[in-house]
């Protein structure tokens, strides 16, 4: 069945974790707990393919799992703080993860951030639809934002 | 009567207890976030408080995807650091304080939060950065802490005026505890950082700002924020206010 669209798909950029994406994802997310135990980190860098098959996953989440195709598990039903024990499984900072989802490299990611990060124009929504302001909160600060 | 002498708003990035736990804080990268911080590390040694209550957020570290509890308060008498994958932090074991905990939990459920009462939990860096942050890296902790998880791993979170209502009932709760105690309350995450997928790195600093100057000038302002209705910018989450 085809995922459902929702208001928060508009997004760019974003794959937000739903109740459909968790249940999608259970595999994957239970593999990366698992993680947090120092012999299953072991026995997975011994042998990730067989250890992989513990878990209930589908070839394409394996798949994205090998390849650490961050992007692909968040679609498929990772969760950020969850896939975050992969890297951290491989030696690499957050840093480096980040770097990665967004397709430059890590110096690059770092220059972004010193300079006060990803700005928020031109990355608010795909379609055009939503405007800033179209929110239903009645806050002064959100009424005063342009 | 125990009372609520002070609210601490506070990151909790991991890299910040990477950098204390490998001891480059006086490095020309971190310095300046350690030095930010020294004023209220004073201020905090100065007034020595007996119970931190910790508004914050587990990282898939206390709950996977088996249990998400939307507000989870933590009971127990300690609280060890979790391994979130590099090994437990270098840091003291929390100690509780149940009494407290145990109260404040009957009292909000009484005034109708339906909070889930955890009596084991491991703690990661959202707990216990904002802790070095604000009493530096002692051998013990000075003083007990009651950890309150709020989801932000599945969508969606509380919402704004859900959390600030709480806060209102743990005042409640915490004023109406006999024992007198000198109680800080924390709230600490990011304010509208994204952390995944290619948009990542993103921060709306203006919006940030409003939200930090608004928060304690008029609380309500800040409270109506839906998560449903704000797909065109950055939302509050529950734990950063």
């Amino acid at each position: 069945m085809a995922r459902a669209q929702h208001d928060y798909d508009d997004i760019p950029g974003t794959f937000v974790f739903d109740a459909e994406r968790s249940r999608q994802g259970y595999g994957i997310n239970m593999f990366c707990m698992s993680l947090m135990k120092d012999e299953n980190r072991k026995a997975f860098k011994a042998n990730e393919a067989e250890y992989l098959k513990r878990f209930n996953l589908t070839p394409a989440q394996t798949d994205a799992i090998l390849k650490r195709d961050y992007n692909r598990m968040l679609e498929l039903g990772g969760n950020i703080y969850f896939t975050a024990k992969l890297g951290a499984t491989d030696g690499h900072s957050f840093q480096h993860l980040a770097a990665l989802m967004t397709g430059s490299s890590q110096q690059e990611y770092a220059a972004m951030m010193l300079a006060g990060g990803r700005s928020v124009e031109g990355n608010r929504t795909r379609s055009g639809k939503s405007k800033p302001g179209n929110s239903k909160s009645k806050s002064k600060s959100s009424a005063k934002r342009k | 009567m125990a009372r609520i002498i002070a609210g601490v708003g506070s990151s909790h990035v991991p890299a910040i207890g990477a950098a204390l736990d490998n001891g480059k804080t006086e490095e020309p990268y971190w310095k300046r976030v350690f030095s930010g911080f020294e004023k209220s590390k004073q201020w905090m040694a100065n007034t020595k408080p007996d119970v931190a209550i910790v508004v914050y957020n587990d990282h898939a570290s206390a709950f996977s995807v088996e249990m998400i509890p939307t507000f989870a308060l933590g009971c127990a008498a300690e609280f060890p650091p979790a391994d979130e994958g590099w090994g437990p932090r270098p840091v003291p074991t929390l100690k509780g304080h149940p009494a407290l905990a145990a109260h404040i939990a009957q009292s909000v459920i009484l005034d109708e939060f339906d909070l889930t009462i955890v009596n084991k939990m491991e703690v990661d860096h959202g707990l216990t950065v904002p802790m070095n942050l604000l009493f530096g890296t002692p051998k013990e902790w000075p003083c007990q802490v009651i950890p309150l998880a709020v989801n932000v791993v599945m969508y969606p979170p509380p919402t704004g005026h859900r959390c600030y209502m709480l806060g209102k009932a743990i005042r409640k709760a915490v004023e109406s505890y006999p024992e007198d105690l000198k109680v800080v309350i924390f709230g600490t995450g990011g304010l509208s950082h994204q952390i995944s997928g290619p948009r990542a790195g993103l921060i709306n600093s203006k919006w940030d700002k409003s939200f930090l100057d608004n928060s304690p000038r008029t609380p309500r302002s800040s409270r109506a924020s839906r998560t449903s209705t704000t797909c065109a910018r950055p939302a509050p989450r529950a734990s950063k206010w």
